[in-house]
């Protein structure tokens, strides 16, 4: 059995009193893409958070390649090769373009040709060598990802979590988004996506993984997830959710869990 | 040619302020924090240096390493660790109020680690013990000393450096990630605690060496002293962005040949002259602030990793239930009457005097409830605001031979006047900008107008008698104390009334969003012009009290600037909201100080008294000083302001929720427990994301 590049074992988190996960459970594979869907304040971003050290876990562990690397610094988890684009800007607004990547190349173990990195970045995304003087700040939100994610090229990360890199991005650069995140896949770097749009994340993903209000209901494949595809962003609650007849025998059984 | 000359003897005095403005900018640059303590830090270096230097007679290499490369370093290391850290995403005014607290706090620790005497003749940072030993070029007509020459050498040195350091090592661009947000540089793989440490050691460093080269220009070592000359340096602060290092440099030159070139050039005899000299920097950066493009816009950036942390509690205090609130007022007034009966018959001549002058202070407290707890405004100048109603009263006072209640009011309407014409321009800034301005305005005033005598009186300070009402003269302390008790309730009652109206809601939806404030109508600048106002009419009305408790109208004893910075981090630590925070912490400032006394003086006394005291007894009491209580209540004060950033509602505020909650729910419990039927109350906490 191969070793997961991430793993989440029992993990319980909170942010102060609110408690957002219960008892998550989930690895990914090296290579393998993997979508984390659910509505909003399911607990998506928490999890993308801990997977990245940014929250440590209030119980349970972390691991990385096997490591367990449970309250560590962040810092600890991208030098062993955890890229995290978290959501919303994830750039420095007050640095260059330039020392936007020069941060990470600079950062990473071990040491890297800065120069040679900085070449290939741009070469893959000739618009960022244009503005490599500009602030990132004034970049357009396209323009931002693809910041993130040149770095995350170059560097070929073991995983890169992606966490809703669509937000607020119109449907074609959401489109050019998706695609460089398959060439992200194609060079080797496992995917833990975290995103609403459902279409995007199941043509990209190897296996889904289905998260309500802080619990994992599902995980397997995206040709198993049936009629639930339609029920997973609806927030708790709502009529239909509180309708199991509408849900597949199993998956149903799944849904009334996280529900209650 | 003759402005020529003038103007490069303005150079090493730039070269000060250069070097202090720069290392202003390294900290804000690197902590986000805009370090008013860098004097305090600065002072610390210079004492230890002076002590190495001139008690120990050190070489000059071993106690400058030492005291700039060892102390100073370490200093800073500690105040990242225990406070800085917990701090990275707070808001730059809870940073500003803590750097604050440091600023009162620190040059009394270490008042009390080397001692608290008088510091004469601070050594050069050069071979030679006193500046003027050495001059360079011998013999010429314009000659630089020993410390001048330090001094350009090490901002020359220091700036060069910097500048390499920003612009292309990796630490310094790893720096300007981690101030910007933390922990998006953690993604990048950058370990920000360790970059953070790193900041503060070199910031602390730069604070160290410039309070070692300062030091000279002054007869002798006053934190003070080095904090007025910071303040006057953020002029270049403000000329280079808060960002540029080699325009604040070029700012720093520039306002020392600008003041050489007017001291040269004015005539030397005239009011203008005697007025601008000293004051030059301040009204420089006042109208910088008011006037410099591109700094009203510059917006702070937020973290956008914040809302990684739990959020902060709530500022505004919770709804209670009515029975709490009524009992409370009820309790208030009972432990009033009490306390005002107690200091009617019980209390001496000594401690009723501090009662009153608490009670008097606590007026202008209140002042800074409105404009600091409910206009979100730090304002830095209520201690000017205060002296200008005193100085108005008695002027009327002194001229016309009116009551003193007449005067009393003038005041009120002068320093709102002064308030309102301040507030206009002042209220348009953001938090960090806007003490600044105040403090600006505070220190114009202190310089330009104190000594003029159609303010001040001049030299000696106007004497003010205590008024006569009907039957009752107020030589009495008893009666004045009564007096004043009225004024406090008629100052409360006027902040209710404000708290509770229109105005009062506006300013408190302003300080939950400005955004969403403006988008139902309300108009921010006028809400907040209108509070400052008021709070200057507070201001002046606790001053003219004061100078009626005092008998005189003076500024040194009363109101000076840095004693108003202590009162301001003394109520946002007891509380910047709430009437019964401003009484207590108006009395804990004259009591506490005053009980401290006592306490220290105690051990000493006792084995005066008993002279078979056992030894160890005898050596406590040598080693506790009296002289130590003002010590210990600044620092006390100081590290009150600290709790700022984690209790933005006050000390007091936090410990009244903390016991109304735990009665009201023990009260419920009890409710609940004699209506079985009702099963199933409130939910206690859910799964909120």
């Amino acid at each position: 059995m191969t070793v997961p590049v991430l793993e989440l074992d029992h993990v319980d988190a909170a942010y102060g009193p609110f408690r957002a996960l219960f008892d998550v459970s989930l690895r990914v594979d090296p290579g393998e893409a993997v979508a984390l869907v659910g509505a909003n304040g399911a607990g998506k971003s928490t999890i993308a958070r801990v997977a990245s050290g940014l929250l440590p876990p209030t119980s349970g562990s972390v691991l990385v390649d096997g490591a367990d690397l449970s309250g560590q610094a962040p810092f600890r988890y991208a030098r062993a090769g955890i890229a995290h684009a978290p959501e919303g800007r994830s750039t420095f607004a007050s640095l260059t373009v330039t020392e936007n990547l020069e941060l990470a190349f600079r950062s990473a173990r071990p040491k890297r040709d800065v120069a040679a990195d900085l070449t290939e970045a741009f070469t893959l995304f000739p618009k960022l060598g244009e503005r490599r003087e500009q602030l990132a700040g004034t970049l357009s939100g396209g323009e931002q990802r693809m910041l993130a994610l040149a770095r995350v090229l170059v560097l070929r990360p073991r995983l890169l979590v992606a966490d809703e890199l669509s937000l607020g991005l119109a449907p074609i650069v959401t489109a050019d988004v998706y695609r460089v995140l398959g060439r992200v896949r194609d060079a080797g770097t496992a995917l833990l996506v975290v995103e609403q749009h459902l279409d995007h994340a199941l043509a990209l993903a190897d296996r889904v993984v289905v998260l309500q209000q802080g619990e994992v209901t599902f995980d397997g494949p995206p040709e198993q997830l049936g009629d639930l595809s339609t029920t997973v962003l609806l927030p708790a609650g709502s009529p239909s959710r509180a309708d199991p007849t509408d849900a597949a025998a199993t998956d149903a059984a799944a849904t009334d869990g996280g529900a209650t | 040619m003759q402005l020529l000359e003038y103007a490069i003897r303005g150079i090493p005095t730039g070269c000060v302020f250069a070097l202090l403005a720069v290392g202003l900018v390294l900290t804000y640059k690197t902590s986000g924090v805009f370090n008013l303590a860098y004097a305090g830090q600065a002072y610390v270096s210079a004492i230890v240096y002076y002590e190495l230097r001139k008690e120990l007679e050190w070489p000059l290499v071993a106690a400058g390493v030492v005291s700039i490369l060892v102390v100073a370093p370490l200093i800073g290391l500690l105040l990242e660790r225990v406070l800085f850290r917990y701090l990275r995403s707070a808001g730059s005014m809870a940073k500003l109020v803590t750097s604050l607290g440091l600023l009162i706090a620190i040059p009394e620790i270490a008042k009390l680690v080397f001692g608290s005497e008088t510091r004469k003749n601070p050594p050069p940072l050069w071979w030679v013990r006193r500046t003027d030993e050495w001059l360079w070029p011998e013999g010429a007509t314009f000659v630089l000393d020993a410390g001048q020459v330090a001094t350009i050498v090490s901002t020359l040195v220091v700036v060069v450096g910097l500048v390499i350091l920003f612009r292309s090592t990796n630490l310094g661009l790893r720096m300007r990630a981690v101030v910007e947000s933390p922990r998006l540089a953690e993604l990048s793989g950058v370990d920000s605690e360790r970059v953070s440490m790193a900041a503060w050691m070199l910031s602390s460093v730069l604070a160290g060496l410039a309070g070692v080269l300062i030091a000279p220009l002054f007869a002798s070592l006053n934190p003070f002293d080095l904090f007025t000359l910071l303040v006057a340096a953020l002029a270049a602060t403000v000329f280079g962005g808060l960002s540029s290092i080699p325009l604040t440099f070029v700012g720093g030159i520039l306002l020392g040949v600008l003041q050489a070139v007017l001291a040269g050039t004015l005539p030397t005899d005239s009011v203008l002259t005697n007025g601008l000299r000293p004051s030059l920097p301040f009204v420089v950066l006042f109208l910088l602030l008011l006037f410099r493009p591109g700094l009203r816009s510059t917006r702070e950036l937020v973290d956008p990793l914040a809302t990684v942390d739990a959020p902060p509690p709530p500022p505004v205090v919770r709804a209670r239930p009515q029975w709490v609130a009524t009992s409370a007022r009820v309790f208030g007034v009972v432990v009033s009457l009490v306390a005002l009966l107690v200091s009617w018959f019980a209390l001496d001549q000594y401690w009723l005097g501090l009662a009153i002058s608490g009670l008097v202070l606590s007026v202008t407290m209140m002042s800074l409830i409105v404009v600091v707890g409910m206009g979100g405004m730090l304002s830095l100048c209520q201690a000017a605001l205060a002296a200008i109603g005193a100085f108005a009263l008695a002027q009327v006072v002194e001229a016309s031979g009116a009551p003193v209640v007449v005067g009393l009011v003038v005041g009120i309407l002068v320093a709102a006047a002064v308030g309102a014409l301040l507030a206009v321009p002042v209220v348009r800034l953001d938090g960090v900008y806007l003490a600044l301005a105040t403090l600006a305005f505070a220190l114009m005033f202190q310089s330009i107008f104190v000594p003029l005598s159609w303010v001040s009186g001049g030299a000696v300070p106007i004497s003010v008698p205590r008024p006569v009402i009907g039957p009752l003269d107020l030589s009495d302390d008893r009666y004045f104390l009564v007096f004043v008790v009225v004024c406090v309730i008629a100052t409360a009652l006027v902040v209710i009334r404000l708290r509770e109206g229109t105005t009062g809601r506006f300013l408190q939806a302003l300080q939950t969003s400005d955004v969403a404030a403006a988008s139902i109508g309300i108009d921010g600048p006028r809400a907040r012009v209108v509070a400052f106002t008021i709070a200057a009419g507070i201001a002046g009305f606790g001053g003219g009290l004061a100078a009626i408790d005092l008998g005189q109208a003076s500024y040194e004893a009363s109101f000076p600037y840095i004693i108003g910075l202590v009162w301001v981090a003394l109520l946002v630590s007891a509380g910047a909201r709430s009437i019964q925070a401003a009484v207590l912490s108006g009395l804990f400032f004259f009591l506490f100080p005053a009980l401290l006394d006592k306490l220290f003086a105690f051990p000493g006394n006792w084995v005066e008294t008993n002279p078979d005291a056992p030894s160890w007894v005898a050596s406590i009491a040598d080693t506790i000083q009296p002289t130590w209580a003002q010590s210990v209540a600044f620092i006390l004060f100081g590290i009150g302001a600290i709790t700022y950033a984690k209790h933005p509602e006050g000390s007091i505020e936090a410990q009244t929720t903390a016991s109304v909650n735990a009665l009201v729910r023990r009260v419920e419990a009890r409710n609940a427990a004699r209506e079985p039927a009702r099963v199933g109350g409130p939910g206690t906490g859910g799964t909120t994301p």
